[in-house]
């Protein structure tokens, strides 16, 4: 039994996958600084920003952290959670337009209105 | 993979292995080490903590009528007579980014039992978390130089301040703890605890070098939230 413990934690990947995925992480991020070098503005900053926010992350969780390689039940224990982050990021953004609204209605017309 | 605790307990890949292991008796994840199972765990809530800081601030931002300060500008060095935007964040993203390819990398010369390279770059890994940590007291310094404050600033909305020290100050933390276990982690491995399996003082549990990936997950997580922070605190 320790044999086969002893092998499963030798084993390890080559180093080029993680050379590999240090370069991508260094241009990707590079890209992101270069939206805001040439300030792009609007949907695209926005649209830019978050995928290489995503591939970012996505690349340094699934290689650094070994997620690729992890069994099923762990992966799974770990991303349906963000579902839960997902609903909360929507009933906040319902939340601060009414916020926003509020403010721009009752600034302008004052706070005596019935 | 087997188990040595559970008998006749056998890993199965894919969807059928992760029925098998949900639905297991005793424990789940049979075989992973408990301090893995844990950090994993402790790194869950965390992105929760997180998740509602950078949450908030989406709520702070959006619904001041006051213009948000422009962080391409607030965060921008004059440097050699030009003014270059967010030249400091780009560089503490690329040390934090350099730091976690020294820890993927310690931890795969840890499995192959290679000590000094092991080492050295656990090493150079905390030296690089160091530099950043000192290159965010200086931003920090600055900008309260500037007159940031947690409820006002010359730059526009005043939410700014208080959420700029909350978050930063936060993960800026994490980073410091996670400095503090590199250098003593990169001592453990110099010392050749990992080899002749010493038990830690804390656990008492016997020195192995899963221990060195356990580190580098809390690592890597830290760079993690770096890349949400820097996507929505400093580019948006």
């Amino acid at each position: 039994m320790t044999d086969i413990k002893e092998k499963e934690q030798t084993s390890t990947h080559k180093i080029g996958i993680y050379l590999w995925i240090w370069g991508l992480l260094f241009v990707l991020s590079f890209f992101s600084y270069m939206v805001d070098w040439y300030q792009f503005q609007g949907f695209l900053r926005w649209s830019l920003i978050l995928i290489f926010m995503f591939l970012k992350a996505g690349l340094i969780m699934a290689f650094f952290m070994h997620l690729f390689w992890e069994r099923y039940a762990l992966v799974n224990v770990l991303l349906w959670p963000m579902t839960a982050i997902a609903c909360f990021i929507f009933l906040m953004v319902a939340e601060f337009e009414y916020t926003l609204f509020s403010r721009a209605f009752y600034f302008v017309v004052g706070g005596g209105v019935q | 993979m087997a188990d040595p605790k559970i008998e006749g307990y056998q890993f199965k890949p894919g969807f059928k292995g992760m029925a098998s292991d949900t639905g297991s008796d005793q424990t789940m994840f049979k075989g992973v080490h408990w301090g893995k199972a844990m950090m994993w765990i402790f790194l869950l809530s965390d992105t929760f903590v997180f998740s509602c800081f950078l949450i908030s601030y989406m709520k702070g931002r959006g619904s001041t009528l006051i213009d948000w300060p422009n962080p391409s500008e607030v965060f921008g060095l004059h440097v050699f007579g030009v003014d270059v935007p967010l030249l400091l964040i780009a560089i503490m993203t690329f040390v934090l980014i350099t730091s976690s390819g020294t820890m993927a990398l310690a931890v795969k010369y840890g499995y192959e039992k290679n000590r000094k390279m092991c080492g050295w770059l656990i090493l150079a890994t905390a030296i690089g978390g160091l530099t950043f940590v000192g290159m965010q007291a200086f931003e920090w310094s600055k900008l309260i130089h500037e007159g940031v404050r947690p409820w006002e600033n010359p730059f526009g909305a005043p939410q700014f301040g208080s959420f700029f020290f909350m978050i930063t100050g936060f993960h800026g933390t994490h980073v410091s703890i996670g400095v503090i276990f590199l250098f003593i982690y990169a001592y453990k491995v110099f010392a050749g605890h990992y080899d002749n399996k010493k038990r830690g003082w804390f656990t008492s549990m016997k020195g192995d070098y899963v221990e060195i990936e356990i580190l580098g997950l809390y690592w890597h997580f830290v760079d993690l939230v770096w890349v949400f922070i820097f996507a929505f605190f400093y580019l948006w």
